[in-house]
């Protein structure tokens, strides 16, 4: 009996609707704060409210007496844990102790002193006030120029020029490149310090039942953190299973390990009671790890005709109190794409890592990327009004030709794809850029004041090369055809809003030949899942795809051999969900293969039982995803208020799995990248009190504050991976705020304004129009 | 983020809230969109709140006697939306849905908001300038007030210990009359950093304005100014005169006075574009 086979149409490449989103909008989902367990307690934590103070003494027998509390730990009583992680190495980098409960110093407002155990949520936040400590209140400095000026305040007294490390890196000839420029333009540019916001704040819940020890947190990285934390507590790894039930939101700020998760499973252990620990807003916004927080020197050579010929930096990162995993690493990424989509030859760059009274920096949405494209689009910029030439056209001349790929950075990457021009172009095209020209110079002549601002950004993701990253960079999948012919996919990637279950249920659909609907997609579960590293860096399907690409590339071996001897045949091929024999015309459907290898009456010579296959991927290079976008501005003369008018993103992330998701990616990204540039930042005052400690006072974008994004792309595959893909979760942040900027800043410049730092407040402009341009 | 524990009643009538309020140690709860806040904040910690929510009477508007009768329990978005406000006194309706958001529109009370006295809440600009009166019960009375009485300082009013408000009374306007709302909105809070209400009515001026200093205020030297000179920007520009400004992380005091200066001409040219 022949069958007529028709390829069905993929899968990859069409917008669908995301599979994960029902559970999500229709409040079925469980976040941590949804367990709730037989005879669960719940831990509040008393925090410093001073930034730098010894600890004289702490007095908890109040709060221990208290009605309902069963528990209070202080920093003496865990001595015997780890201290919290920093996974990040650099040549001489000082490294502080992190105790997860302060010891006899707070060095940062929020530094967690404290925790009390109760049997409910409410009786333990009345018992911290119950606590007494008795502060002997230092000095503090807030401000990582302020903590590297002589005399500073020493945040950790044996280092006093509180200098965590310094870090220099350069490539080509930079000084003889500036000795030989007819142009030199130097900018002081800031990246704000933000403050991440997850709609879900972090929280945990531990259970220790049977020896085994069982830590439920919103995080991005399950089995690292279990790795880490099972070293902090002294517990065999293989007796903590660590579960991430649904995370609402990270952007980095789970990509960590935090006292409070040992901490918890230090409580668990002790009461034997599971416990649980809700993060506050308050909480989250004074001890979640903040990011940015640059103060960046940047100086450009280059010819007068525009030629680019080398860039200097002097970073200045503020580090806070103590280094969380990423901390120190995070700006030599900056470095490391300092060069832009340029042909940059000659770069130097000298970091200085600073000490703060602060909570610590770590990876936030773009870690290290969007300081550095701010940088240099702030810089392509300052040398266009410089050489008196158009920002587009000074882009072009400089670029990475298309036909230069792989392309060795002078800060020593590779380059995987790339055709700059072509993101940039179409952008130019869809704003109508010549007639944007004009409009702007007829706007300008009636006395208003408007702006187009360019960014072709470049960025690095699919982290990465295990080389290359702290804790290795691969990623891992398994795919299962069940006895039923259903496809189970497990990925080591921890997605947690990104939408994975969808993309990687096309690819496996696709590859597999059944629905959308047969897959189901499994992550965040240790028990569960095979060891993976995470989601982060724009890596969830940029690494963890090509894992399950080869996995079931491997599945499929498999299959082609059980049908092969199903049919009978030794001429089989597998398409569209059949083994077909290509002599006969017979098939054999996926279900019954997969019925067969579980039944197991007979098996393939050599062949187990079963149908399953685990791929670890090592990604040979890290992609570098591309694009252009470009902001119109109009801004209020008597107010100073900024209104972006059109907002254009071509964005070029290789190929692309599902549009729908890709779009949501740049919408958001780009929301956040509003949000540094017009709006965001985390102010401390001189005392290291954070004025900005509630969403009340730090200004997150709102949806009536952003404008329409016009969305499009560009499409060039990566050669790094099978399936083609970059990565986008950061793209649309990286892209964004010089774009703004730059904007803004066009639409001044005829008042003598050259450059102006993020956040753009509408009195930061005012002041400037108000002076003409000389505030 | 967990408020100290407190007693919680509803009381039926408003006889029994008086009486739960005598008791002491107790704030009214009318709306919670400021006070709950605060107590999660452990900034307020009352021992009682008496919610208003189940009075009878104290919600809903009614025209009597060329006046409003505005319930204090009546939202946000219930005065926004108001078809009598919206034709007999728009300046509220406007300035009511300058507030927050949809949600805080749905819980927050025109009496929450009077009685708490934000010094950048935007009600009290438009109260101001449309010269309303609220009424306060206490057992066994009642008084009534200019809102220009009662409001006395930052979150300070003229509220006696044991008296509740009951009520806001704004006059019907006039065929004729031209207002406006205008407002620069903190961006994160969405209150105001400067509001501006105007009504204009025959040549002459009322404007009210919110956020710039301690208390909303009438900006009585400007509302001359443009009686006598008819000119908008001269008028504007004195309502920051003399006054002791605001300044925080949002805005300096200079950028305050200077946008009051601003909204105050966005103000009054509004509302004579809307007048005849």
């Amino acid at each position: 009996m022949a069958t007529t086979i028709t390829k069905p149409d993929t899968l990859v490449g069409k917008r669908i609707k995301r599979k994960e989103d029902p559970r999500l909008i229709t409040g079925t989902a469980t976040y941590v704060d949804d367990i709730q367990m037989p005879g669960m307690h719940h831990a509040c934590i008393l925090r410093s409210p001073h930034a730098a103070a010894r600890i004289r003494s702490i007095n908890t027998h109040a709060a221990a007496g208290h009605p309902g509390v069963v528990a209070v730990f202080t920093g003496a009583d865990v001595a015997g844990v780890g201290p919290v992680p920093c996974g990040a190495s650099l040549p001489g980098l000082r490294v502080p102790h992190h105790s997860i409960l302060a010891k006899d110093r707070v060095y940062f407002v929020g530094h967690p002193v404290a925790v009390v155990v109760a049997r409910d949520r409410y009786i333990a936040t009345d018992a911290l006030d119950l606590i007494e400590v008795d502060y002997d209140v230092l000095p503090a400095v807030a401000d990582p120029e302020k903590a590297l000026a002589p005399g500073a305040p020493a945040v950790h007294p044996e280092w006093p020029d509180n200098i965590a490390f310094t870090y220099h890196q350069e490539g080509g000839e930079p000084d003889k490149a500036f000795a030989e420029a007819e142009v030199v333009v130097k900018q002081r540019i800031t990246s704000q310090r933000l403050i991440p916001t997850a709609m879900e704040t972090r929280g945990v819940v531990a259970e220790h039942r049977a020896g085994q020890l069982t830590i439920w947190s919103s995080t991005q990285i399950p089995h690292l953190m279990r790795t880490l934390v099972a070293m902090m507590l002294g517990v065999p790894e293989n007796l903590l299973r660590v579960v991430t039930p649904e995370v609402g939101g990270g952007f980095g700020s789970k990509l960590n390990v935090y006292a409070e998760e040992a901490l918890m499973g230090f409580v668990a252990m002790k009461i034997g009671k599971p416990v649980k620990w809700i993060e506050s807003r308050r909480e989250n916004y004074l001890c979640t790890i903040h990011g940015r927080g640059h103060v960046d020197y940047y100086e450009i050579a280059a010819r007068k005709d525009g030629t680019v010929l080398g860039l200097k930096l002097k970073l200045i990162q503020d580090l806070g109190a103590y280094h969380q995993l990423l901390t120190p690493a995070i700006p030599t990424l900056s470095v490391l794409m300092m060069p832009g989509l340029y042909r940059f030859r000659n770069v130097s760059a000298d970091i200085i890592g600073a000490f703060t009274n602060c909570v610590p920096t770590d990876a936030y949405r773009g870690a290290g990327r969007p300081e550095a494209t701010h940088g240099v689009e702030r810089m392509m910029d300052l040398l266009a009004v410089e050489l008196k030439a158009d920002p587009a056209e000074i882009r072009l001349k400089n670029f990475i030709g298309a036909d230069e790929f792989p392309y060795a950075t002078a800060t020593g990457l590779s380059y995987d794809s790339g055709d700059y021009a072509k993101p940039l172009k179409k952008a130019l095209d869809i704003v109508d850029y010549h007639h944007l020209r004009q409009e702007q110079a007829r706007a300008k002549a009636a006395g208003r004041l408007m702006g187009v601002g360019l960014s072709t950004y470049g960025e690095i993701c699919a982290f990465g090369p295990s080389p290359a990253t702290p804790a290795g960079g691969w990623e891992s999948a398994t795919v299962k055809v069940e006895p039923t012919g259903k496809v189970t996919v497990m990925t080591g990637a921890s997605p947690h809003g990104q939408g994975e279950e969808t993309t990687f249920a096309q690819i496996a659909a696709d590859e597999l030949g059944v629905t959308m609907d047969d897959v189901t997609v499994i992550h965040g579960d240790t028990a569960v899942v095979q060891y993976g590293i995470g989601t982060f860096g724009s890596r969830g399907t940029a690494v963890g795809g090509p894992a399950l690409y080869f996995a079931i590339q491997e599945l499929k071996k498999k299959i082609v051999k059980f049908g092969a001897m199903l049919l009978d045949s030794d001429d089989v091929s597998f398409s569209g969900g059949l083994c077909v024999c290509n002599k006969s015309g017979k098939t054999v459907p996926l279900a019954a293969i997969a019925g067969a290898s579980y039944r197991a009456m007979k098996l393939p010579a050599g062949e187990q039982p079963g149908m399953m296959a685990t791929y670890f991927w090592e990604p040979p290079n890290f992609a570098f995803p591309f694009g252009a976008h470009i902001a119109v501005t109009e801004i209020d003369r008597d107010t100073g208020q900024v209104a972006i008018k059109r907002y254009v993103a071509v964005d070029d992330c290789g190929k692309i799995i599902n549009p729908l998701l890709v779009d949501g990616q740049v919408h958001g990204g780009v929301v956040q990248g509003i949000g540094q540039a017009l709006y965001e930042q985390a102010v401390y005052d001189d005392n290291g009190q954070l004025l900005t400690g509630e969403l009340t006072d730090y200004a997150i974008p709102k949806a009536s504050m952003v404008p329409w994004i016009e969305s499009s792309h560009t499409e060039t595959p990566s050669p790094v991976n099978p399936l083609g893909v970059k990565g986008v979760g950061e793209a649309g942040t990286i892209g964004c705020s010089p774009a703004v900027v730059n904007s803004v800043v066009d639409a001044l410049s005829h008042l003598g304004v050259r450059h102006i730092d993020m956040p753009l407040t509408p009195e930061r402009i005012w002041k400037l129009i108000s002076a003409g341009g000389r505030a | 983020m967990i408020s100290q524990s407190f007693e919680y009643s509803a009381p039926r009538t408003l006889a029994e809230a008086l009486a739960l309020l005598a008791g002491g140690d107790a704030k009214v709860l009318a709306g919670g969109m400021s006070l709950i806040p605060m107590m999660k904040l452990r900034l307020a910690a009352p021992g009682r709140l008496v919610d208003l929510s189940r009075v009878p009477g104290l919600t809903g508007i009614r025209e009597q006697g060329g006046a409003l009768h505005i319930g204090a329990m009546t939202t946000h978005y219930e005065v926004e939306s108001s078809a009598v406000l919206r034709a007999k006194c728009p300046l509220l309706a406007e300035t009511a849905s300058a507030i927050g958001d949809v949600q805080v529109r749905n819980m927050g009370t025109i009496g929450g908001s009077a009685a708490h006295a934000d010094p950048a809440a935007d009600y009290p600009a438009a109260l101001l300038a449309v010269e309303a009166k609220v009424t306060l019960a206490r057992k066994g009375g009642e008084r009534t007030l200019a809102f220009s009485d009662f409001l006395i300082d930052t979150f300070t009013t003229a509220l006696e210990p044991g008296e509740i408000l009951t009520g806001v009374i704004v006059p019907v306007e006039p065929a004729g009359a031209g207002v406006s709302y205008q407002k620069m909105l903190q961006p994160a809070s969405g209150f105001a950093i400067v509001g501006v209400a105007a009504r204009v009515h025959n040549g002459s001026v009322r404007i009210g304005v919110t956020g710039l200093s301690g208390k909303a205020f009438r900006a009585a030297a400007a509302e001359k100014i443009f009686a006598e000179t008819r000119d908008v920007q001269k008028a504007a520009a004195a309502v920051p005169l003399g006054v002791e400004a605001n300044s925080d992380i949002h805005a300096s005091a200079d950028y305050r006075r200077h946008v009051a200066a601003v909204y105050a001409a966005r103000a009054l040219n509004a509302a004579l574009s809307r007048a005849s």
